[in-house]
């Protein structure tokens, strides 16, 4: 038996026996960690509250095998909150549903439990930190969230030098085969041409240029979404499951007259 | 692995929520050593829930006939809709006595991560009876979690156009319990929920 503690931001919570939780964390020094919580699920759990998908605890685990991967589930067994963003999260469904998409990108992008994935978990805090304080549009922390989470994976996109010949900026063509703007020369079939100002958004995005990003227009933020769900697409096997409630959360926003 | 039939029963044992193998091959044996008209009963009682039982057309509920005990009855107030997730909520709330309106059972709570959006619960469902203007007051009493969070603020921007009073279950401290004990989470949302004490 052996302790182990560490930060970690809860991803994902689901259901086990009749008061447990299986509660997966993207901790700070282990990487993706899966940790069985008892009893949180009674009204009288002295921890339950803490271990909600979004929050930020500091947490002590007890692993049977001596690691925390491998050989059944460690036991989650003491929690304390650093921060709780939820409650800054739930409370605007577009919020939610961006926080959620990170979430799952961030679990998607530690596919090897107990590898650590340091940068993977300062994104994801820096992340949903700046999507609970409402400060930019929800759609704009998400993709910024999902370019740098490419990039620290090793996908950086380019979009300014020609991502094949390193011609120097600006590059009209954008080809996610290719891994980014491509020059005329080095164009490939299927690459499309979006407008100048969405492959500015993009570039600012990933380097945190919040200025230009929330002057940012609605149509070419838009056409920027979609360029970062279609190379994010290309980068991972399967879809997200939660990046299509992001574009209804955006359009029943509208829909609600906003 | 055990024989045919006994494997066979273990398996279907094993399929049902919060039951893992080891309990299933606990009840297996636990019904093999059963009285035979015990476990008639239980087979009995088994098909008799799917036969005659379903969902009340109004309200989402488990029901015996085309509505649930509670839209028939004529003595609930038709102003007032409860919105839960499960019908085990609507029992749990009927046990407090405290609720004389009607119910709406969604079926579930939005979870994006698990592919569950507005469009799969009982949301439309809602909406359209709350369009001719009986219904005054909703009460969203989605579980005190993050998804019912969510689902209950949902719920509360679409219905805001039509001016309905829409409360939210306070959520708190656990009755009987010790203030110092409560984690700060819920304490927190003790105190946002906190109502005048009108002495
Ligand atoms: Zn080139
Ligand atoms: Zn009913």
């Amino acid at each position: 038996m052996t302790l182990f503690r560490d930060d970690g931001i809860v991803l994902r919570t689901q259901k086990l026996g009749e008061a447990d939780r299986i509660i997966t964390f993207l901790t700070r020094r282990q990487g993706r960690v899966r940790a069985v919580a008892r009893g949180v699920r009674r009204t009288k759990s002295k921890f339950g509250a803490r271990l909600e998908p979004f929050s930020h605890v500091d947490a002590q685990f007890f692993a049977r095998g001596g690691e925390l991967v491998g050989r059944g589930l460690p036991l989650c067994t003491q929690v304390e909150s650093i921060a709780a963003y939820g409650s800054g999260i739930v409370t605007d469904y577009a919020r939610y549903t961006a926080g959620t998409a990170m979430l799952e990108t961030a679990e998607r992008f530690t596919d090897h439990e107990g590898e650590p994935a340091v940068q993977q978990y300062l994104l994801l805090v820096g992340g949903l930190r700046t999507l609970a304080s409402g400060a930019h549009d929800p759609r704009l922390v998400l993709d910024a969230f999902l370019l740098r989470s490419l990039a620290v994976n090793g996908y950086a996109p380019s979009f300014e030098a020609c991502a094949k010949c390193g011609l120097p900026g600006p590059n009209r063509f954008f080809s996610v085969a290719s891994g980014g703007v491509v020059c005329a020369q080095c164009r490939v079939p299927g690459s499309v041409v979006p407008s100048a100002e969405s492959l500015e958004l993009l570039g600012a995005l990933l380097t945190g240029d919040w200025e230009t990003a929330d002057a940012c227009e609605e149509r070419h933020s838009r056409e920027g979404s979609g360029i970062v769900a279609a190379y994010l697409q290309w980068h991972l096997e399967r879809g997200l499951r939660s990046l299509r409630f992001v574009e209804n959360a955006v359009r029943r926003e509208v829909e609600a007259g906003k | 692995m055990y024989e045919g039939v006994v494997q066979d029963l273990i398996d279907e044992l094993g399929r049902l929520p919060g039951v893992g193998p080891k309990s299933a091959q606990r009840i297996a044996f636990h019904i093999l050593q059963a009285d035979p008209t015990d476990v008639r009963r239980l087979a009995h009682a088994l098909t008799e829930v799917k036969e005659k039982v379903r969902f009340c057309a109004v309200c989402g509920n488990v029901a015996q006939s085309e509505q649930c005990r509670v839209c028939q009855d004529p003595r609930r107030d038709l102003a007032v809709i409860c919105v839960v997730e499960e019908p085990k909520d609507v029992v749990a709330i009927e046990r407090t006595r405290e609720f004389r309106g009607r119910y709406h059972v969604l079926g579930g709570a939005i979870s994006p991560i698990e592919g569950v959006g507005p469009d799969d619960l009982r949301i439309r469902e809602l909406l359209a009876r709350l369009a001719d203007g009986t219904v005054t007051e909703l009460i969203l009493a989605t579980d005190p979690n993050l998804e019912g969070e969510a689902t209950a603020t949902y719920l509360a921007r679409m219905v805001k156009p039509m001016g309905l009073k829409v409360t939210r279950l306070a959520s708190g401290l656990p009755v009987g319990g010790d203030l110092e004990y409560a984690d700060e989470v819920t304490l927190g949302r003790a105190f946002e929920g906190r109502r005048l004490l009108d002495v």
